[in-house]
């Protein structure tokens, strides 16, 4: 069991944007690599939600990236893009379309911007993964895509609040 | 900012980093403005302008108290807001956490060379 587990914080910067941000206990050419090695992906981007059946990358300038997860009831869901600017062990820029885009969205709206960097100090690392998604509405579709497994929080400081407040 | 102002829907209300400073203040309960502005490092002005937005959409109530305004979040109209944001966190922190056991892996195979 490792000691670093800590909760992976979501914050929306703006109406276009998510910002994740997560701390490591390892150095950042490590983190690096398990972001951008395919064996290495296929075993953690998952979630515990399925399993990974595709796991392509093409890392450099121009090259193209897809990931396809399918869940224990057969369900399939893709990703693919671009990868816009790589720096080793620092950034990566790319581009992300979800291969499930409904009918009438287009191809443009349904693609985001994402940029991952990598910081290390005394040999941690910080994460930060910002999503630019082109409008609020396509932001929005993004975050509802992760109520999946649609749990809730019992004890949340909201739900505490509304019962203290009667 | 200005845009901000005009919003409509709760998810961005709640989104803009005064407003959810606001809401962290109310959480503690209910407030006058003048405890928000000292709180929150704003004129007045911009407090009830952030307070206007709020209540417009529902996240935030108000009632009189003699002379004074009492401000108070609505937690039932956050709370599927507040949800929606905790599913994707974790989502990406349970994705995280398998992350944590590729990286023990790869730091152990580090050490052993």
């Amino acid at each position: 069991m490792t000691t670093s587990s800590s909760p992976a914080t979501v914050t929306l910067p703006t109406d276009e944007q998510i910002l994740i941000t997560r701390d490591f206990d390892a150095p950042r050419h490590l983190v690096f690599d398990a972001f951008t090695t395919p064996e290495l992906v296929r075993r953690w981007w998952h979630a515990n939600r399925g399993e990974m059946t595709v796991c392509e990358i093409d890392l450099q300038v121009g090259g193209r990236w897809r990931y396809v997860m399918v869940t224990p009831d057969g369900f399939e869901v893709g990703f693919h893009g671009e990868y816009r600017k790589v720096v080793p062990n620092e950034l990566i820029v790319s581009t992300e379309t979800y291969e499930g885009i409904p009918e009438g969205v287009s191809e443009e709206d349904g693609t985001t911007v994402n940029t991952a960097t990598f910081a290390e100090t005394d040999g941690r690392t910080t994460l930060t993964l910002l999503v630019q998604a082109p409008n609020r509405v396509s932001r929005d579709a993004i975050i509802e895509s992760g109520m999946e497994d649609g749990l809730q929080d019992a004890l949340s400081l909201l739900e505490q609040t509304a019962r203290s407040l009667g | 900012m200005a845009r901000a102002a005009t919003t409509t829907d709760a998810f961005n209300a709640i989104a803009e980093p005064r407003r959810r400073q606001i809401l962290d203040v109310l959480a503690g309960g209910e407030r006058p403005v003048n405890d928000l502005v000292a709180q929150v490092g704003l004129t007045q002005p911009q407090v009830s302008k952030h307070l206007r937005v709020l209540r417009d959409v529902g996240a935030v109530e108000v009632r009189d108290d003699g002379r004074r305004r009492l401000y108070r979040v609505n937690g039932e109209a956050l709370k599927p807001i507040h949800d929606w944001v905790k599913s994707y966190e974790r989502t990406w922190s349970d994705r995280f956490d398998q992350l944590d056991l590729v990286l023990d892996e790869l730091k152990q195979k580090e050490d052993g060379r």
